[in-house]
């Protein structure tokens, strides 16, 4: 896998260094979950403790000056990088849920899958007009998810800095489904 | 006494920001809704603060969170004392090789799934969930870190529903949460 923040600006050693090492955690499932499907699995990245940290740290450090106010996490494994993100920043983090998971008044946003389709909800007050939003996920792939994430922040008149995820799966091309909206991976897998 | 101490000042802020919703998911349950307490930087700093101050002297080397609530405050809690994570799934979410435990629920059964080589035999583990009500899922949870050879050395949660004593079915694990709701 390569460091996908070399291709836009050079990136310090001790960065090329840490993303090398959280690259090597990352493992590879394949056939999961159907045929023909390489998994990228994170799971192992949380079982080192540095490792862990390093990609925590690479996001903090990126967003920690841009005045973020938000950091939504998508269901479930934005759960696990969202909220340490939020923290360190000093950032609310809102959970960004599939149905009926979130108990309280929800705004719906329905995107497609490969067969058919799915949504992701909100809660209604938990994201304000002109806040600053980060979306954070593990991967993206055709970008699907994270587009209906951002629309249900715009939808409510946040303000979508920056999606972030720490892998990318560069081949199905989700970077072009978020439109303009800047997107910051830390490894590219092809 | 299960809540730490109740006088300190940071368990009333972070009991006030738990909104509970009424009749959520079915009739006649007060859902205790803790993404409000997210909502609030500090207060969410503070809840992990609590349970971070507790357990980083306490040779901890695995945290394991359960799906999904979980997967909010354990991370951070291993992050802060340098344990590893590790999710604990509903079936068929995790890639690899698995170990599950079914358990009961009120009408049927669920089961959870744990990855094989997570968890090593001797480890030192802490549960986290966000709330304990019949302890039926943190029960499952603690005897898939036992069946890999953990020790469980205590189950943590922010919040009790006491009446329905899940205390009482964690096989005589300590539990320690920040605020219980009747």
């Amino acid at each position: 896998m390569a460091a996908a923040a070399a291709a836009i600006s050079p990136v310090p050693k001790d960065d090329l260094e840490r993303i090398a090492k959280i690259s090597a955690t990352i493992r590879v499932i394949p056939d999961f979950p159907k045929p023909g499907i390489m998994f990228q699995d994170i799971t192992t990245l949380l079982l080192d403790p540095v490792a862990f940290k390093d990609t925590i740290d690479l996001f903090v450090e990126r967003y920690k000056h841009m005045n973020i106010s938000v950091v939504a996490g998508v269901e479930a494994r934005g759960f696990i990088f969202g909220p340490p993100i939020a923290l360190a920043i000093g950032a609310k983090f809102v959970p960004i849920r599939k149905p009926k998971k979130l108990p309280g008044e929800v705004i719906s946003e329905e995107y497609s899958l490969e067969y058919g389709t799915d949504k992701m909800e909100m809660h209604v007050g938990a994201v304000q007009p002109g806040d600053r939003a980060l979306v954070v996920d593990d991967l993206i792939a055709t970008g699907g998810t994270l587009c209906a994430a951002m629309k249900l922040l715009e939808r409510v008149e946040a303000h979508v800095v920056e999606c972030a995820c720490v892998i990318e799966l560069a081949e199905l091309k989700g970077r072009d489904r978020l439109g303009e909206k800047p997107l910051f991976v830390l490894v590219s897998s092809t | 006494m299960s809540a730490c101490c109740n006088d300190d000042p940071r368990i009333h802020d972070i009991k006030s920001k738990i909104r509970v919703v009424p009749n959520f998911p079915k009739p006649g349950i007060m859902f205790q809704d803790i993404t409000t307490l997210l909502l609030d930087p500090k207060t969410f700093k503070n809840t992990v603060d609590l349970f971070v101050e507790r357990y980083k002297n306490k040779n901890i080397s695995v945290v394991a969170g359960i799906e999904a609530r979980g997967f909010i405050f354990g991370p951070p809690i291993a992050l802060a004392i340098g344990a590893k994570f590790v999710p604990l799934r509903k079936p068929r979410k995790l890639p690899g090789e698995v170990i599950s435990e079914e358990y009961t629920l009120e009408y049927g059964r669920d089961c959870l799934e744990m990855h094989i080589g997570a968890v090593e035999p001797d480890e030192r583990a802490l549960v986290v969930d966000d709330l304990i009500a019949t302890g039926g899922t943190l029960c499952a949870a603690m005897n898939l870190l036992e069946r890999a050879g953990a020790e469980v050395v205590e189950c943590a949660c922010l919040i009790e529903l006491p009446d329905l004593k899940g205390r009482d079915r964690l096989k005589g694990k300590p539990l320690y949460v920040l605020v219980e709701s009747h």
